[in-house]
């Protein structure tokens, strides 16, 4: 396979996302988190955060609708039906808690060819309300040739 | 009381206690997740890929039955790394790989190993993996914990 890599370096309108209480407390409950400081939001407050507080992981979730848009464009031009997420890489800053409105930028890294099989990368940026990084990630969707 | 991380906290850095040194294995995680957590996950992440939640579907697909979306896997990564680490503040960073594909109603184990304990800042870096059924379904996974 051949792969186009017009789109390396194009960037995508940032997305702001509200962090809701409760839409921590049900992706904390869905992962199996038994921490109180991402269920209870007295126990967060006692250990000096000012909401529950999400999941480091709960990333996704606030990246989807930045991540997404990169992902399906067509000038990227994955082929779904032959795409797996192959690798993924977090890095965090300060913790994010239900209250904050974090803003996600998100690019194209790279596109290679090797052994046959397309890589491309994306790197998202997620800043929170006092422009603080909260989290870094780099999402590699590997596509396999036909 | 434990420390909101943004919260700057001056540190002694020669008298600071390590609670990891490599070689130390972290609890092992244990977790099956049921029949219906693929469609907790989706809801609650946003990710209604059919072929999590749609067993038909998946099947004319040709795969076994519905599978596990990678990111709940690997938030199982993560939550071994934050309960060893004793909070969501000790977790720096967690790269992984997905390999083959994680099915409900099996039990998943992650199992994580202190590579070492960096001198400049006290971090660990420890290598983990997630198993089900004898497949690693996540591997060469490596988290940064800091546990100063």
């Amino acid at each position: 396979m051949s792969v186009d890599t017009t789109a390396v370096g194009k960037s995508y309108p940032s997305t702001t996302y509200a962090v809701g209480r409760e839409k921590v407390r049900e992706y904390a409950f869905a992962t199996g988190e038994t921490d109180a400081l991402h269920l209870d939001v007295g126990a967060a407050r006692k250990a000096g955060y000012a909401d529950v507080v999400a999941p480091p992981m709960f990333c996704v979730v606030y990246s989807a609708p930045a991540i997404a848009p990169a992902i399906l464009d067509p000038e990227v031009g994955i082929d779904f039906a032959l795409m797996v997420h192959g690798a993924q890489e977090f890095r965090w800053g300060p913790l994010v808690v239900a209250g904050d409105e974090v803003t996600t930028q998100v690019s194209v890294e790279s596109i290679d060819e090797r052994d046959g099989r397309g890589f491309y990368v994306f790197r998202s940026t997620t800043t929170n309300q006092r422009d603080e990084t909260v989290c870094v990630g780099r999402w590699t969707n590997i596509v396999r040739a036909t | 009381m434990r420390r909101p991380v943004d919260q700057h906290r001056p540190r002694d850095l020669k008298g600071r206690q390590h609670t990891m040194k490599p070689g130390d294995e972290l609890r092992t995680l244990r977790t099956t997740p049921d029949k219906y957590l693929t469609v907790r996950y989706a809801g609650a992440s946003g990710d209604f890929n059919p072929i999590h939640i749609d067993e038909e579907f998946a099947r004319q697909v040709g795969l076994p039955g519905k599978i596990l979306h990678g990111l709940w896997t690997m938030a199982q990564v993560a939550r071994a790394q934050t309960e060893a680490g004793g909070g969501p503040h000790a977790l720096k960073r967690l790269e992984v790989q997905f390999r083959g594909m994680g099915l409900p109603e099996q039990e998943i184990a992650v199992r994580s190993t202190v590579r070492e304990v960096r001198e400049a800042d006290g971090v660990a870096i420890v290598d983990t993996v997630a198993e089900q059924a004898g497949n690693q379904i996540i591997r060469n996974a490596v988290a940064e914990l800091d546990v100063t």
